[in-house]
């Protein structure tokens, strides 16, 4: 039983790190991006990519799968997003959906329709058991790994947020654009490097999860309404927020399969709609805007 | 402070109001058209039967969308809830089809009503999520039922009665066509007349300022129920009459790429408008044809360039080229608030 709460919370950072960077532009700059998960996706394939072709190691992966997608997030916020941030939400909705698709069929296209597998590396694949049988806690050694990471990545970004000079550009960017500009600050600089980091972000768990999600052509949809629980469950005032529903949600779906595999997704969702009608600003979050 | 209105200032605004709800004689020659096509254009009989189911589907989401300015991402719950509704009730029941129809738009309707309460509360996210959650719990459901409804192998052998007792299905499609675009015609009608009444109006005020709806006495809660629930009636008749004319139920019509693509057509042929969701069905549907010929495992890529570029370039403008929409009464157009 403590090694499904192990892989619920293992799943639930991974689902955290990815869904973070939505927690930004949509929590914090208001757009609704539902073609986050291609950047998680292009993450993926990239690591898919450098390990079977070049043989590159497994942790240098990581890091370049956040480059890449960094750079094309930055790309594209620079050339498709930012004229839209001031529109209304069904024309958001509408292009992040049409992005969304276009990357679907791009990487039919490019990889094949099928799902891709990484191998890892010997170290990551062992597993520690730990306790008595009914209490017994496997941990995977690739799960340990996920967890460690998203947890150092959690502490740096609430530290950048909160602490940094960069945090209060972001907050204050965020907060009122007119003023921020006046007062010096680079607005259109502080939300392009923010989303890159948030696309980044997304590749880098999409190279991190890349042997737990499985990637294959149709991730972004098939992952696109699990980012947006996060967000929407979490709230959007603060980062702890989003990883408390991330944990919530992972445990809830690893627990679900093993449990009531016939009603995984469902207990998922209802789950998802009975917290939005009950808080309909998110589960953490502080009231009203 | 308040006065009533001067005689002629009243007669102004009957006229102006009379107008927008007057027939013009291009939306009949439309209708002619679409009723005369299956006896021209017998070997796209089936098809010009999808593009009516389509745009009536089109039509339940623009009263939602468009009219009333929520945004929802998993209408295809509705159309999925009336085709198994009917394929079942055929199956098992009764094979006549309008009977069916009223099934499919009375189950569809009672899902409307239940879920309409989601949407009274929160941001256009929340809505989304709501909307796109009850979508996916169907989706589920529908699979994993798969003792009644076939689960992911689909729901086969449903065989209909002739329409009305008289008209049997042939094998071209030609009666599919003509009972589709009835059906189509005589809702259209009706919805034509709601929203030109005072109800279709006080859509159009909770759309654009719900607060001052609110002040001015609107009962914003009971409309927006009001209007969901026939919304999803209007798409549960359409979900009949898709799985009567194809005989057929799979898990597909609850998936989501189905709500994506409804809101495409109807962003194509405009919101708030509506011949906006008939003129994005035929648009949508053709091009679908021709791109999926050439490309059958690519149509994705096409569908969303075309999003992004109808969304970069403005929706309004292209609405215009696209549909001729000068055509037809426009005055009825607006933008849907944020």
């Amino acid at each position: 039983m403590l090694t499904i709460l192990f892989d619920g919370v293992a799943y639930g950072m991974l689902l955290f790190v990815l869904a973070v960077g939505l927690a930004v532009t949509l929590g914090l700059m208001n757009f609704i991006n539902l073609a986050h998960g291609a950047f998680a996706m292009l993450g993926g394939y990239t690591t898919v990519l450098l390990m079977q072709r070049l043989e590159v190691p497994f942790l240098i992966c990581l890091p370049c799968a956040f480059l890449v997608s960094a750079a094309l997030g930055a790309f594209l916020e620079r050339t498709l997003y930012r004229p839209l941030y001031s529109r209304p939400h069904l024309d958001q909705v509408l292009f992040s959906i049409g992005l969304a698709f276009m990357s679907v069929a791009s990487a039919d296209y490019l990889m094949g329709s099928g799902q891709q597998n990484i191998q890892l590396p010997e170290w990551l694949k062992g597993r520690t058991e730990l306790g008595e049988d009914p209490w017994t806690l496997g941990m995977g050694h690739y799960r340990l790994l996920i967890i460690l990471i998203c947890a150092v990545l959690t502490i740096v970004l609430q530290t950048v947020l909160t602490k940094t000079r960069f945090g209060s550009q972001l907050r204050a960017s965020v907060d009122d654009p007119v003023v921020a500009s006046g007062l010096g600050i680079n607005v259109n600089k502080v939300f392009l490097l923010t989303f890159a980091v948030g696309s980044g972000l997304a590749g880098l768990g999409g190279a991190l999860g890349a042997e737990v999600l499985s990637i294959d052509p149709i991730f972004p949809l098939k992952y696109m309404i699990y980012f947006l629980i996060v967000v929407s469950v979490g709230g959007t005032s603060s980062i702890t927020g989003p990883l408390l529903a991330a944990l919530l949600l992972g445990i809830a779906d690893v627990a679900g399969k093993y449990y009531v595999p016939k009603l995984g997704g469902f207990i998922v969702y209802s789950l998802m709609i009975i917290i939005l009608l009950w808080r309909p600003q998110g589960l953490f979050s502080r009231g009203n805007k | 402070m308040m006065h009533a209105p001067k005689s002629n200032q009243l007669e102004l605004i009957t006229t102006s109001l009379n107008r927008r709800s007057k027939i013009k004689p291009i939306e009949i020659v439309f209708w002619v058209v679409a009723l005369i096509l299956p006896v021209v254009l017998p070997s796209h009989a089936m098809m010009i039967s999808e593009i009516a189911i389509t745009a009536l589907f089109a039509l339940s989401l623009d009263l939602v969308l468009g009219y009333s300015g929520i945004v929802s991402l998993g209408h295809a719950a509705f159309l999925g809830v009336g085709v198994y509704s009917s394929a079942l009730f055929a199956k098992f029941f009764l094979a006549d089809p309008t009977l069916g129809l009223l099934v499919s738009g009375s189950l569809a309707g009672l899902l409307g009503l239940i879920c309409s309460f989601t949407i009274l509360r929160g941001s256009d996210l929340t809505r989304l999520m709501v909307t796109l959650g009850v979508a996916l719990i169907m989706l589920e459901l529908a699979n994993q039922m798969d003792w009644l409804t076939g689960g992911s192998d689909g729901l086969q052998g449903v065989i209909m009665g002739p329409v009305l007792g008289v008209f049997e299905f042939d094998l071209q499609g030609k009666t599919a066509a003509w009972y589709s675009v009835g059906v189509a015609l005589l809702l259209f009608i009706f919805v034509r007349m709601l929203v030109n009444s005072p109800w279709g109006y006080t859509l159009r005020v909770i759309r654009d300022n719900r607060l001052r709806a609110m002040a001015i006495g609107v009962p914003v809660s009971k409309i927006l129920i009001s209007v969901y629930t026939f919304a999803a009636v209007v798409a549960g008749i359409a979900g009949g009459l898709l799985a009567q004319t194809t005989g057929f139920a799979s898990l597909d019509v609850f998936a989501f790429d189905r709500s994506a693509d409804l809101m495409l057509m109807l962003v194509i042929g405009g919101v708030g408008w509506l011949y906006g969701g008939i003129a994005g069905a035929i648009v949508f549907k053709i091009l679908q044809s021709e791109l999926s010929a050439v490309t059958p495992q690519y149509w994705m890529f096409w569908i969303g360039l075309l999003l992004i570029l109808l969304v970069s370039l403005g929706r309004e403008r292209i609405k215009g080229w696209v549909t001729l929409s000068f055509l037809f009464d426009r005055t009825n157009a607006g933008v849907v608030s944020k």
